[in-house]
């Protein structure tokens, strides 16, 4: 993908030795009102970025990698944040409110037992296990049936769009016993730490910094292999693959199935620093958002969706302190100009203002460019 | 006891004479007299009672009593400590003293000096009433609810006197039968013979009365049936029994008839949100994630409409205040107000929609996954304008009154605003289709559809013929949101609530083809309705939807009706 992948190793490293060691240890031991000091606020906000930065990767593999813009990676993320969260749940307690091993939403509902699917989850390991396991046999599922039928294009991307909206209406229900409305919340312990304590946010900090770098790499290597070309090949003609006679199905299946885990893990770390997980961060509108950081931050790369998760997600904060009146349209502006003037987003920025100043790069793959047409347009 | 009653019955006798030699409105006035002597009565019930009960029921009789149980009669003693009923005038002066007339003649009272009294209402006692004394005033209402000359009393007393099932009242009841003309009344008399019958002593009667329940599917009856089932039994037990299965049958009936009609107005609901969607997405090609803000403009229009017909409307987007002159119209006037948001609202979203079309949507003609991203940026930058402009919460759009009743056919509910959104539905497929295949408008639209460089090479202009076309399909959903407005709550993010389903309704009926959206909106709205009815649970059932919707596209990837063409990247 890059031309020079010496150079993408060195400011990685740079990259992660800034965010992985320096901030956490400016965090940790630099006194608390010198300059250098980095606020415990500013650690859990990064880590929320961070997070947001592995939804983004699973979304550019699907919809800058593959050609697939599914609107389910909310979905996705929030069920992998919900398998943690029943876990966490299960360790307040009898710290809750109704001073019950039940969790408190479910001693409101009346229940005085722990139903059956709650009882592993007690467990640790069965709740991170399930956190990759459930979207992923969702993803299977859902993936086996649409690419069968060879739904594709945008046809997909609605059809995706109605699963999550078919689920969060689900979860909104309290029968559910998934928590209804509120979610899950006031997580106290989380392998027998504190989870507000400044040390464990800190921990779980780099714990997200360290598995976006191992996804970043995974995906970077993944993308590189024959396997990517062909990824990339449905992207741009899926009926030429098919005639190459490729599967091309199992390609996007497996795709999508990789990347509903990724974007699981993402939700487990992110309900760890955030402390809460609801549906609706389940809504189709949570997925279109995240859609919006990878066009922003640039498809088809995948330091894009990074630098797109993190500096939207830097715009909100501030724009919603500062103009809360104009977030919104600041954010529906953005991404249509960005859409309509800057289809390869931020990370293209360089190499537009290269070609501007007549210095075309050297050695230049097509992808670089930006996204090359993903399909052809089903008018007829 | 029968020495007493002689004259108590040649009372009302004469009362009816009375009646009969002069027309109203001083007919009451022995009915009042009557009232006036009861009230005087006080604590003794059973006399009070007993005069009470030899009065004919009529709807000024009805008028008095009612006051009465609600304290208006008052007692007041005049300078001879003898004691008159007055009632009082509801204008209070500068002292809080109302002017007083005489119950007995509905003639002012007097003081000493021949002025009119004003009274204050605090110094008087209010006539009592007491358990047995309402029991027998609502008695009467009832009966006089019979005589109403309103429908809807005449249909309520009928239901009350029925459900007491009270043989005395038989006469009565029947008598009133003969007379009446209005046909949910008369139904409602059959019925209440029918329940009176079924206390009656002899079992044929009782049977009689079970048969006749049943015939009219009388669903009220089914408690008194199912008592009278365990109670008696031989013939009466049979009939009875027979009488509950009929009803079932037609509780059964009547909830499918309920759940075809809300799934057919349902469907229409679809049906008029997706159409639009349907030309700009199934012709188009273009994935218009706004459309619900279009239809949220229509809905928007439909209220700044209703405000300038009414008190006029203040709105202050980026603190910049405007405000509409109201012209404050009132009754069939203000009712009119719909019938012309219903072109503006088309115009408006029209309007809206080629301005997005010009700007944003003519860039992307190549990109349809782009189009759904960039018109999902447009969509939250209108939303936010809508509360910016109208407020974060939902307006008020009132209905007018012809849309607002219902019909009530065999216990179905037929509301006005359902049955007209269907017939609505129906009209703008129809001037849709005449407008696409009978128009040159119409043809070049298809053309241009369908292959737009040949279109182009034959001398089409095209850019103009997406504009008009995009503006047809967000003019649509204009309309549609004039009607949404009608059933549903108006919002900023009214839109958000119907774009789901519209896409859905038009991806299952098959991209591109306008018959398929109808049948998959028809088909959808069907499924919604009878799996809420089978489960109870509108969630639920939407969930269930959306998971047979899924499962039906891997039957037919394509939707009901595929539109064939031999690209392959269709």
């Amino acid at each position: 993908m890059n031309p020079h992948p010496k150079r993408e190793l060195l400011a990685a490293g740079a990259l992660a030795f800034l965010f992985l060691f320096l901030m956490p240890a400016l965090n940790a031991w630099a006194p608390e009102n010198s300059l250098l000091h980095v606020s415990n606020f500013t650690i859990n906000v990064w880590g929320k970025y961070l997070a947001y930065g592995i939804l983004a990767i699973s979304v550019d593999l699907l919809w800058g990698f593959t050609g697939l813009l599914s609107l389910g990676q909310s979905l996705f993320f929030a069920l992998g944040g919900y398998m943690l969260g029943m876990h966490l749940m299960l360790m307040i307690g009898k710290l809750g409110q109704y001073k019950s091993d039940l969790p408190d939403f479910l001693v409101f509902l009346g229940h005085t037992f722990l139903p059956a699917f709650w009882r592993p989850f007690s467990s640790f390991a069965f709740a991170a296990l399930m956190v990759l396991a459930v979207p992923a046999v969702i993803g299977k599922v859902f993936g086996f049936l649409a690419f069968r039928s060879r739904i594709k294009g945008v046809y997909f991307s609605i059809l995706t769009q109605a699963l999550t909206y078919g689920a969060s209406l689900m979860f909104f229900r309290n029968d559910m016993l998934m928590g209804g409305n509120n979610g899950f919340t006031d997580f106290k312990t989380l392998l027998g730490a504190d989870v507000r304590s400044a040390g464990t946010q800190r921990t779980l900090y780099i714990v997200t910094g360290v598995a976006l770098l191992c996804i970043y790499f995974g995906c970077r290597w993944l993308t590189r292999t024959k396997f990517g070309l062909i990824q990339r090949a449905i992207r741009d003609s899926e009926t030429r693959v098919l005639f190459s006679g490729y599967a091309a199905a199992n390609y996007k299946l497996f795709v999508f199935v990789v990347s509903a885990m990724i974007a699981a893990v993402g939700g487990a770390l992110y309900v760890t620093q955030v402390g809460i997980i609801n549906p609706s961060e389940m809504t189709p509108d949570k997925s279109l958002e995240a859609v919006v950081w990878v066009a922003v931050g640039g498809r088809g790369t995948l330091a894009g969706p990074i630098l797109g998760a993190i500096v939207v997600n830097a715009l909100k904060s501030w724009a919603t302190r500062a103009i809360p009146d104009l977030w919104l349209i600041l954010l529906g502006g953005t991404f249509l100009l960005i859409v309509l003037f800057l289809p390869g987003g931020l990370v293209s920025i360089p190499s537009q203002l290269r070609r501007l100043l007549g210095r075309r790069p050297k050695a230049e793959e097509p992808s670089t460019e930006g996204p090359a047409p993903i399909s052809k347009a089903s008018v007829s | 006891m029968p020495l007493f009653k002689a004259p108590r019955l040649l009372l009302p006798l004469l009362v009816c004479l009375f009646h009969l030699l002069t027309q109203r409105p001083s007919l009451a006035a022995p009915a009042l007299q009557t009232i006036a002597k009861a009230v005087l009565l006080e604590d003794k019930t059973d006399e009070q009672v007993a005069l009470l009960e030899t009065m004919e029921p009529d709807p000024d009789v009805a008028k008095f009593l009612n006051l009465w149980k609600e304290g208006g009669i008052f007692l007041w003693e005049r300078p001879d400590q003898t004691k008159v009923a007055v009632v009082l005038a509801e204008q209070k002066d500068a002292e809080d003293k109302q002017a007083a007339t005489l119950l007995e003649t509905g003639k002012p009272l007097l003081a000493a000096d021949g002025k009119p009294l004003r009274l204050l209402a605090s110094d008087l006692t209010a006539a009592e009433t007491d358990s047995t004394l309402r029991e027998t005033m609502k008695a009467i209402l009832d009966l006089a609810g019979l005589a109403s000359s309103e429908a809807n009393v005449r249909l309520q007393s009928v239901e009350t006197l029925g459900m007491e099932q009270n043989p005395a009242r038989l006469p009565l009841l029947l008598k009133r039968a003969e007379k009446e003309t209005d046909p949910k009344v008369l139904r409602a008399l059959k019925e209440a013979v029918a329940l009176t019958q079924l206390k009656d002593e002899s079992p044929d009667t009782r049977v009689l009365g079970c048969r006749m329940l049943g015939e009219l599917g009388s669903i009220r009856a089914q408690d008194v049936l199912q008592a009278l089932a365990k109670e008696s039994d031989g013939a009466v037990q049979r009939a009875a029994l027979g009488a509950l299965t009929k009803i079932t049958l037609h509780i059964q009936a009547a909830n499918t008839f309920g759940t075809l009609f809300r799934g057919l107005s349902l469907g229409s609901v679809l049906l008029v949100a997706a159409l639009g969607l349907a030309v700009t997405f199934g012709l188009m090609g273009i994935i218009n994630m706004a459309h619900g803000e279009m239809i949220a403009v229509g809905a928007y229009t439909t209220y700044v409409v209703q405000c300038v017909f009414g008190p006029g409307l203040q709105v202050s987007p980026f603190g910049l205040a405007m405000s509409l002159p109201g012209m404050r119209t009132t009754g069939w006037l203000y009712d009119c107000y719909f019938l012309l948001a219903i072109p503006l609202s088309f115009l408006t979203a029209a309007l809206a929609g080629i301005l997005l079309e010009r700007t944003v949507i003519r860039f992307l003609y190549r990109r349809p996954l782009e189009s759904l991203l960039a018109t999902w940026g447009v969509s939250l930058v209108l939303q936010q304008l809508f509360r910016l402009t109208f407020g974060a919460n939902n307006v008020q759009v009132s209905s007018p009154s012809w849309l607002s009743g219902s019909w009530t056919i065999s216990d179905v509910d037929f509301g006005w605003n359902r049955l007209f959104v269907i017939s609505f539905a129906v009209a703008i497929v129809q001037g849709v289709f005449l407008l696409l295949s009978r128009t040159p408008l119409g043809l070049l639209i298809r053309a241009v559809m369908q292959n737009r460089a040949m279109a182009s090479c034959m001398g089409v202009r095209t850019t103009r013929v997406n504009m008009f076309t995009f503006g047809l399909g967000s003019g649509l959903a204009g309309l549609a949101g004039a009607f949404l407005s009608q059933i549903g709550n108006v919002g900023p993010s009214l839109g958000q609530s119907y774009i789901v389903d519209a896409f859905m309704t038009v991806v299952v009926g098959g991209v591109g083809s306008l018959f398929g959206t109808i049948f998959s909106a028809v088909g959808i709205g069907m499924t919604d309705q009878v799996l809420q009815q089978v489960l109870g649970n509108p969630v639920l059932g939407k969930i269930l939807v959306l998971a047979a919707i899924i499962l039906f596209l891997q039957w037919r990837p394509a939707g009901l009706f595929v539109t064939r063409s031999r690209s392959l990247d269709n």
